[in-house]
């Protein structure tokens, strides 16, 4: 037999790190979730497997109302955000460049250039006074910051996909006596719905993550899951925050795939 | 009757202004949930603090000097606020570490999967992406999950008879720089990648017919190919390392603060709103560096390249 011909590409060593980052990227996570299906009162036991703390979890009203809270914050964000975000990617997309392009493309992605700390207590000063001028302090707050930083990232996958598409369909549209609305409406959107919703899936993940932000602006009793687990973390910890934890990766594990199928779909 | 210039000038009017109508309610809002703010933050490092928190609207430069300078409350003299020039450099150092070690563990996690055939690459990519789009503070707290007394690794350490006592590593700097590197290393590990996915490596083979040695071929033709990737996961580590907020309060426990819980205190149990602000601009202040670093060394190496 040959002798193995020389692999370029191998580089001594690399497989190995790379295998033991992977190892290391996994093992905390594993860690989480096996302690989730520990019986023991505390963390600092383990006295065998069971469903015992994601049950206690279902029927903690706390964890229910800071569920219910994401979940209608994340959709009403990436609702509002994903429509902002089209208009402006419309806007900003297939043209010759005009007086304040360069100006808008920096103040969409202005969030994700200031640290969410600061942000945070930005709209602490603002929104605090708001609040005692107005009397208002429901959730508008939250919908409204949310959006705010949701928008650059609902915007990235929608305007790379304005950007890859031709004019022509559209010129026959309008050739063909379209109005600009029809064409919009009947070629231009058709094309751009795969966009659109990674843009709406990305913006909600952000939204239903975000802890620094909310934990800033959220007026009292208005916890969203994360701000309640991050109140949760300070005291002794029960295996119910890993139960909790467990439910929240499985549902971001199962949004990234969903995620990575529809933007893996060539048209 | 209009010439076809100024008729077509005309539509080119018409057509800008549609585009600022277009735009307006992603504008409206990010100015009014996002940037609006941010200038109220300026204003107010210049106020003086309120006895409860809040601000009295009379001008002061105190918020500012005490970012890092502190007044003696006996003979009013001032010096350095040792408390907050430790949290600074915390902040810096530690997000210096992480980048670096981050760096050092994603430059082979990236090559590796660069290296594998296209249809398990997928597959590599997507083990990293998981991670990224998990929560942080569910991946912060499943590091806690390792380090902690009773966790994960003084649990097997202490079954293999290595040690007697729980090494302490949580509330420790040490817990903090894993709790980054573990967190940040998809932000290190995916731009590289995206460089390296356009590596030729006919380059490479062209390096080894003229007798290189493969540390060689990496240093003089693989990293400098790459360095575009490098420089943006650099970056995109670096900058909200030093924003840190969740991290260090979760795994730093309340004495090794950085700048993120600093602020936060100011705001809460400090009372000081004014000193609070200074260091938030202070903070962006250090993160536009960075990112200018960033836009000066992206364009230069787009320059080298054509």
């Amino acid at each position: 037999m040959a002798k193995r011909p020389f692999d370029i590409q191998a580089q001594p060593g690399f497989g190995f790190m790379a295998l033991l980052t992977f190892f290391a990227l996994y093992l905390p996570i594993a860690a989480l979730v096996t302690y989730s299906f520990n019986t023991a009162d505390s963390l600092s036991r383990w006295d065998g497997v069971s469903l015992r703390w994601f049950i206690s979890a279902w029927h903690n009203s706390a964890v229910q109302d800071a569920s219910v809270r994401s979940l209608v914050l994340a959709v009403s964000a990436a609702a509002l955000s994903t429509i902002a975000a089209t208009m402006a990617a419309l806007a900003t997309t297939r043209t010759r460049p005009y007086p304040g392009l360069t100006f808008k493309y920096a103040f969409i992605n202005q969030p994700l250039m200031v640290p969410e700390i600061v942000t945070g207590v930005a709209l602490l000063i603002v929104f605090s006074r708001i609040k005692v001028w107005t009397g208002y302090s429901g959730l508008g707050y939250l919908i409204a910051a949310h959006t705010a930083f949701c928008i650059p990232f609902a915007y990235l996958p929608i305007r790379a996909r304005l950007d890859s598409m031709d004019l022509t369909l559209e010129r026959a549209a309008a050739d063909l006596y379209a109005t600009p609305w029809k064409a919009f409406r009947f070629v231009t959107l058709p094309l751009l719905r795969p966009a659109i919703i990674a843009g709406f899936m990305l913006a909600f993940v952000i939204s239903l993550d975000d802890v620094v932000i909310t934990e800033f602006v959220k007026s009292g009793g208005q916890d969203t899951l994360p701000t309640y687990m991050l109140g949760q973390l300070r005291r002794e910890t029960s295996p119910e925050i890993n139960a909790i934890a467990t439910v929240f990766l499985a549902l971001s594990v199962v949004l990234v795939t969903v995620f990575y199928f529809v933007n893996r779909r060539k048209p | 009757m209009a010439s076809a210039e100024e008729v077509a000038k005309e539509a080119e009017r018409r057509d800008i202004r549609d585009r600022w109508v277009l735009s307006a309610p992603a504008l409206i809002i990010i100015f009014l949930a996002a940037s609006g703010p941010l200038l109220i933050v300026v204003i107010y490092s210049f106020l003086t603090p309120g006895p409860y928190g809040g601000v009295v609207w009379k001008f002061s430069t105190d918020g500012w000097l005490s970012v890092l300078l502190q007044r003696d409350i006996f003979d009013d003299t001032l010096a350095f606020a040792d408390a907050h020039l430790s949290i600074f450099w915390r902040s810096i150092s530690l997000s210096f570490y992480t980048t670096v070690l981050t760096l050092f563990f994603g430059f082979p996690t990236a090559y590796f999967i660069a290296t594998r055939p296209p249809k398990t690459r997928e597959v590599w990519v997507f083990l990293v992406t998981i991670p990224f789009w998990t929560n942080l503070l569910i991946r912060t707290f499943a590091m806690q999950q390792v380090i902690r007394n009773e966790g994960l690794v003084n649990t097997a350490l202490m079954a293999l008879g290595i040690i007697k006592q729980p090494l302490q590593i949580m509330n420790t700097d040490a817990a903090i720089l894993l709790g980054m590197i573990y967190v940040y290393l998809p932000l290190m590990v995916l731009p590289i990648y995206a460089s390296m996915e356009k590596l030729d490596f006919r380059l490479v083979e062209a390096g080894y017919d003229l007798y290189a040695g493969r540390w060689q071929v990496l240093r003089r033709i693989v990293f400098p190919l790459i360095k575009p990737g490098v420089i943006a996961g650099s970056i995109l580590v670096f900058i909200p390392s030093l924003g840190a907020y969740v991290i260090p309060r979760v795994l730093g426990g309340g004495k090794n603060m950085m700048l993120g819980n600093l602020i936060e205190l100011q705001f809460g149990a400090g009372r000081n709103w004014p000193l609070g602000a200074a260091i938030s601009i202070t903070l962006m202040v250090l993160v536009m560096i960075a990112l200018l670093f960033y836009v000066r060394n992206a364009s230069r190496s787009e320059g080298a390249h054509g």
